[in-house]
């Protein structure tokens, strides 16, 4: 019987390396078979997959004419020039400290980047657990903080959580400043654009867990496109391109999960729970795509009184400096990472022009660590 | 009230020359110390290794040791993986006012026994006390000096196709650790870093096997970059297969959760060795019978000698550049 059909997807993680291998060569040959000389485009909206694509070399294996494109789904990099300069502006004029987590202080502003502001002697600090941030609040207490939040669904639970810490604390000197972005809306509006001819979508396994698979529906069937959730190791990808070009090829749309062992149609119910008790729906600013409505979430009423966005509003109006890097075309799938005139030249990890390249879920830096042969 | 490190101590006053008579030479005499001169007088002859190296780990206290034996058997692995059996060492305290002096004997004592089982002196030293917030708790630099045995220096041995790529033994255990630390989780008593003293294993293989043409001691920047060292310097192409690479199944799980590949994970206690292949299984035999590298293996080969490349086969069969560790992934850890 054929190793693919036996294929039980919650144990596929204690598959010993020969049967994985095995599995591998057989699902590529039979996507090979679906793929046949025809062309596809789909794409992966999450970063961990744009990651994980590269990390194990899938494209040396698939159809050259089967294309994987990356979206906008590296947190970092779709946090707006606009945003990124507010958070300098912050340390630079009112003397803020800036607690934040994550690789966002690489990423180069209009004047500088957060880390060369830090060894300037700014008060700038990465935390590894937002929950840090009310102790560096607490001893220090002449001092105003603003936590930065980045991140999309998945990681805007912990947050919530450490805001109703901050709350119950009563602190007076600890502020948040929200650049959360929820990916549906964002997705729908590449689909509108239609620069991008997709065939079919990746779906995200992290945020599905917490939004759940049925957070897609009205996507799937407004745009008439299938969408498979996936998990992130190499068998559930091959395992969900296989899945995603059947339903292509059958012309089927809709939402199906394959990443069982995680994500629930109706997703993380105290998840969303906790996160509206601390935040609502509002407007937000993605790089490459603009303002997006319904796209974000900000402090609700009763917790307004954090919001660093009210509490220090910007003096003078940002003008964001125009540069050559191309991460917001590269955010929308317009082109590939190795188009953009910096990539490999003026543009590497050790010195980034833009955060596609910055973050490790960044497609440029994926392309530029896995992929330069 | 407890006693803390006050800014006093650093200054080369009467508390200071207390701290060095009363807890330093209860914890580090040895002939050359004890005469408390400016330098440390001795004589040595033969080829000699001169190492330093800073520490500035935080937290100073973990799971496997202390900034203390960190600083002892940091530089002692950075002379023995060159073949030098290490002699004499520096200690130098950076330390910011207000730690309490109980950790600070705690360090000595650790330092005292970390010296003691790799039988070296530490010869000279230094303190200095800054003040709080200008440094955090302790930072340690050490220097050290080793002797050659003319066997035991591989630098000239060539390095061709088919060389075997070993590590001594499961890797990514400090890095991994020390960020799970960092990020306050509960450990089981299993995940703790892997410092240790390398020289234990490395001089007596050095002994053995003429075979040996590259040690370096895979800390900072993981395995990867180290291979990736080792690429540039000699211009050979490697090629290592994912599955070979020995690791612990809580790495494995603490990689997937902190997404950081165990390859770029900082180890304290393990080292890559390039060997000719026809000595691989003998000196693999060998590394079995040392605690510290009783899981060495051979992870990947030379391939050409064409240009400076590392390659990786992955799991699923796929090849792929492996990079050395671009930026960091999380500062202070040694």
């Amino acid at each position: 019987m054929s190793l693919v059909k036996t294929i039980n997807l919650n144990s596929m993680f204690n598959y010993d390396s020969q049967s994985l291998k095995l599995f591998t060569k057989e699902i590529v040959n039979k996507i090979k078979e679906l793929v046949g000389d025809k062309e596809y485009v789909i794409m992966e909206f999450c970063g961990t997959h744009t990651h994980e694509i590269s990390r194990y070399a899938l494209r040396s294996i698939l159809p050259k004419n089967l294309e994987l494109r990356s979206g906008p789904g590296c947190p970092v990099c779709v946090t707006s020039e606009e945003d990124i300069d507010y958070i300098i502006n912050l340390v630079l004029e009112n003397d803020l400290g800036v607690i934040t987590f994550g690789d966002i202080i690489n990423v180069p502003g209009s004047v500088a980047s957060l880390s060369y502001l830090r060894a300037m002697g700014k008060d700038v600090k990465v935390v590894y657990n937002p929950m840090e941030s009310i102790k560096i609040a607490e001893s220090n207490p002449n001092k105003n903080y603003v936590l930065v939040g980045i991140g999309f669904e998945t990681t805007v639970p912990m947050l919530a959580h450490t805001l109703i810490n901050i709350k119950q604390k009563r602190l007076k000197n600890l502020f948040y400043l929200s650049l959360h972005k929820l990916t549906p809306p964002a997705t729908m509006v590449l689909l509108d654009s239609n620069e991008v001819k997709l065939d079919g979508i990746i779906g995200p396994g992290h945020v599905s867990t917490i939004i759940g698979s049925k957070a897609w529906e009205d996507i799937a069937y407004k745009y008439r496109i299938p969408f498979v959730i996936m998990g992130f190791e190499p068998q559930d990808m091959l395992f969900g391109i296989y899945v995603l070009l059947e339903k292509i090829i059958n012309k089927e749309y809709g939402v199906w999960n394959t990443y069982l062992r995680s994500v629930r149609y109706e997703g993380n119910k105290k998840a969303l729970e906790l996160i509206f008790k601390v935040f609502r729906i509002s407007s937000a600013n993605w790089r490459g795509l603009g303002v997006i409505p319904n796209s974000g979430l900000e402090l609700n009423n009763e917790f307004k009184e954090y919001d660093a966005k009210l509490r220090f509003p910007l003096t003078k109006e940002i003008k964001v400096k125009k540069t050559a890097c191309r991460c917001g075309d590269v955010l929308r799938g317009v082109i590939k990472p190795y188009e953009c005139p910096l990539f490999a030249k003026a543009c590497k990890p050790s010195s980034p022009k833009g955060p596609c390249m910055v973050s490790s879920e960044g497609s440029c830096a994926a392309y530029y660590l896995y992929e330069m042969n | 009230m407890e006693k803390l490190i006050l800014l006093s101590y650093g200054s080369g006053g009467e508390l200071m020359r207390e701290l060095i008579e009363k807890d330093y030479l209860k914890y580090l005499s040895n002939p050359i110390l004890d005469e408390l001169l400016d330098s440390a007088v001795f004589e040595l002859s033969g080829k000699l290794a001169f190492t330093t190296d800073s520490y500035v780990i935080t937290p100073i206290f973990f799971k496997g040791g202390d900034i203390g034996s960190l600083s002892v058997y940091g530089t002692a692995n950075d002379l023995a993986v060159v073949g030098a059996q290490p002699l004499f060492i520096s200690l130098s305290f950076i330390i910011e006012e207000g730690l309490p002096i109980k950790d600070l004997h705690k360090i000595l004592e650790s330092i005292s026994k970390a010296a003691k089982e790799i039988n070296v002196n530490v010869v000279t030293g230094d303190t200095k006390v800054v003040e709080k917030n200008k440094g955090d708790k302790i930072f340690i630099n050490t220097s050290g000096i080793g002797v050659i045995k003319s066997n035991r220096d591989w630098r000239n041995r060539e390095i061709n196709i088919d060389d075997v790529i070993i590590v001594s033994g499961d890797i990514g255990e400090h890095g991994l650790y020390i960020m799970l630390e960092r990020l306050g989780m509960k450990t089981d008593e299993i995940v703790k870093s892997d410092m240790g003293y390398v020289g234990d294993f490395v001089l007596p293989l050095l002994d053995n096997f003429k075979g040996i043409k590259f040690v370096r001691d895979a800390t900072r920047g993981g395995v990867a970059t180290v291979l990736n060292e080792i690429a540039h310097k000699y211009n050979v192409e490697i090629e290592i297969e994912e599955d070979l690479v020995p690791t612990k199944d809580w790495v494995l799980q603490a990689s997937e959760i902190l997404g950081i590949d165990p390859l770029y994970s900082a180890n304290e206690g393990k080292v890559v060795i390039v060997a000719d292949k026809s000595q691989a299984q003998d000196i693999l035999n060998f590394l079995k019978n040392f605690e510290l590298s009783y899981n060495a293996t051979i992870i990947g080969k030379i391939i050409s000698t064409q240009k400076p490349r590392v390659y990786l086969l992955t799991k699923i069969g796929t090849k792929r550049i492996l990079e050395s560790l671009k930026g960091d992934i999380l500062p202070r850890i040694c």
